[in-house]
């Protein structure tokens, strides 16, 4: 007797998705996201840290040993404006591959989307030690420079192959003057079309070449460490991270 | 009336089904681990595997070996005698011997805040995936404690208590090297640093010197000190991301440290951040313990880099030697430095030697 109605119950549950079927109601799919990394033409992967030399846009030769990035509010959006967040803030670590796959546990009707997200954090997001997963890798940001979140590190070796000298590419919220700070977070509306299907994977790619050269090309020999203190740094590399990333449907 | 009856005889019924179960089986007691009130503020959870809860009698049976020397080849030597409290679980001599009296090659760890050290991998190079993984190795190191497993579990089945404290930590099974890192491992987890004069200052309930003060923010400066990439900071108090940098020791690698263990040549010379707390206890410092003082230390980053392939871009201008601190800030990096120091951890009587 138990059974039976639980099997009532079922077909009931049966019937009344079927019939939204019948009324054109799009399926649910997972939506993965994945962060990939390339030098222009060059992909660049753990395998690559510390060792492929790469040429920025000035001819400096440099190595990568640390690439660490925040995205934050990663919202896909639908023709109809239904708004779906993917993920509140994700920390990528070139050196951890786990980081590079995000699965998001979140089902989405299949379509056609837009991605929008924050590069770092936001005002509001962006408060001191307010994530412990972030703290527990020392993603913070000094609090005499703002305080809360790093949005990037990458570190490096520069003038590789005649004298070597560390870079420490570091962003986060920019310091005025002492106790004035100005935010420095990129958000990103991308406009291309993103079409979601059954085991697609979204590909957020940052193009690292872009850091040195769009708009601003970037001197090496100039702005190396310490960035962080150095307001004009601190703004150049915002505005050359508005080319750095695309996305695009696999 | 009826249903006030019926429900207890229900329960009645309930209640003599468990306790029947209950008298079957021994468990011992869980013991919950007495997170500071800082890292539960910041951190995320501590690592303690499923395999290995912590118990109260899994831990008095781990304090007790630890201090004991029965695992030792010839009954000589205790893990504390490298580890000892007083220094912060650390060992006053640059390296430690063995029960041969044959010396090591590296200083011996501090053992503090174990359970939140996230990505594990154990020792200065990362060879021990696990903490229990890392309690195998010394028992049977020639030059350590030079036993073998048959041996010591033979010795601790032999004792008169041991084999009582194993049935109770253990439920039962027997005694054998498993069990004793497991046990060790427990006591280990327990060596938890969070109530130094720095944390209280976090906490509002302390109030820091000037020079501690200016101390921190040499810390916190990129352009000065720049500690804080590889050290933490006040929003990750463990004083470390215990991962694994070339700090710009040297040229050429007598030792090569993580690049020994995963054979990747971009690891030589990479040995794991310490945490900074405890300092005052835990002198000499760096792997090999070839500084005496924190003077030395801070030297070292602010004039002695040297530049080698492998060398961490944080370890900056290291064509000058470094960053270049003034005097007075050195000093009072030194002074904050030395507030992360917490005389209740090396002093807590539940640490002290059992047996």
């Amino acid at each position: 007797m138990k059974k039976l109605s639980i099997l009532l119950i079922f077909s009931f549950i049966i019937i009344a998705c079927g019939s939204d079927d019948d009324n054109n109601t799009p399926t649910e799919v997972a939506v993965n996201l994945r962060f990939s990394q390339i030098f222009d033409e060059l992909t660049v992967t753990s395998l690559n840290l510390s060792s492929t030399v790469y040429v920025n846009e000035m001819n400096q030769e440099l190595t990568i040993s640390r690439l660490r990035y925040l995205v934050s509010r990663l919202v896909l959006t639908n023709s109809n404006g239904d708004s779906f967040l993917l993920s509140p803030y994700h920390l990528v670590d070139l050196s951890n591959s786990e980081t590079l796959n995000l699965n998001t546990n979140l089902t989405i009707p299949e379509g056609d989307y837009t991605l929008s997200f924050v590069y770092g954090f936001n005002e509001e997001d962006n408060q001191n030690g307010a994530y412990a997963d972030l703290n527990a890798v020392s993603w913070n940001w000094p609090e005499m420079l703002g305080g809360g979140y790093h949005f990037l590190q990458m570190d490096g070796q520069y003038n590789i192959n005649t004298e070597p000298a560390p870079f420490n590419f570091h962003n986060g919220t920019a310091r005025v003057s002492e106790g004035v700070f100005e935010q420095n977070f990129v958000v990103f509306n991308l406009p291309n079309t993103l079409t979601v299907s059954e085991n697609s994977t979204i590909n957020i790619q940052m193009n690292i070449a872009e850091w040195f050269r769009n708009p601003n090309t970037w001197d090496l020999n100039v702005f190396n460490t310490p960035l962080m203190p150095n307001y004009e740094a601190q703004k150049l590399m915002q505005q050359n991270a508005a080319s750095v990333f695309s996305a695009s449907v696999e | 009336m009826f249903i006030k009856l019926t429900y207890c005889l229900l329960f009645s019924l309930l209640f003599i089904s468990c306790s029947s179960s209950d008298n079957d089986k021994y468990v011992a007691t869980p013991l919950e681990l007495e997170v500071p009130e800082i890292f539960s503020q910041y951190l995320i959870a501590p690592v303690i595997p499923t395999n290995n809860p912590q118990t109260v009698e899994g831990v008095a049976l781990g304090r007790k070996l630890f201090f004991d020397p029965i695992l030792s080849g010839n009954g000589t030597q205790a893990c504390a005698d490298c580890h000892r409290p007083q220094n912060a679980f650390s060992d006053p001599r640059q390296f430690s011997l063995g029960i041969d009296g044959i010396a090591g090659f590296r200083n011996s760890m501090p053992l503090q805040n174990l359970a939140w050290n996230f990505n594990e991998k154990f020792n200065w190079d990362g060879s021990a995936p696990t903490l229990e993984d890392q309690i195998f190795e010394p028992v049977t190191n020639p030059i350590e404690m030079n036993n073998t497993w048959p041996q010591a579990e033979a010795s601790l089945k032999n004792h008169s208590e041991y084999p009582q404290l194993f049935k109770e930590a253990f439920e039962g099974a027997p005694i054998d090297s498993v069990l004793v890192t497991k046990a060790i491992a427990q006591f280990l987890r327990t060596l938890i640093s969070g109530n130094s004069r720095f944390d209280r200052y976090l906490l509002g309930e302390n109030i820091l010197t000037p020079q501690e003060l200016n101390g921190i923010n040499v810390f916190m400066s990129e352009d000065l000190g720049d500690c804080f990439h590889c050290h933490g900071n006040p929003f990750n108090p463990l004083w470390t991301d215990n991962t694994f940098h070339n700090n710009g020791l040297d040229e050429f690698f007598a030792d090569l440290g993580l690049g020994n263990v995963t054979g990747d040549p971009r690891d030589n010379g990479k040995f794991k951040a310490p945490s900074l707390r405890n300092l005052l206890y835990t002198s000499p410092y760096m792997h090999d313990g070839r500084f005496e003082t924190l003077d030395e230390v801070i030297n070292h980053y602010s004039e002695g880099l040297v530049f080698s392939e492998t060398i961490d871009p944080l370890m900056k201008a290291v064509a000058q030697g470094g960053v270049q601190l003034s005097e007075e800030d050195k000093a009072d990096l030194k002074a904050f430095l030395l507030s992360l120091s917490d005389p209740g951890f090396i002093n807590n009587p539940d640490f002290q030697n059992p047996n």
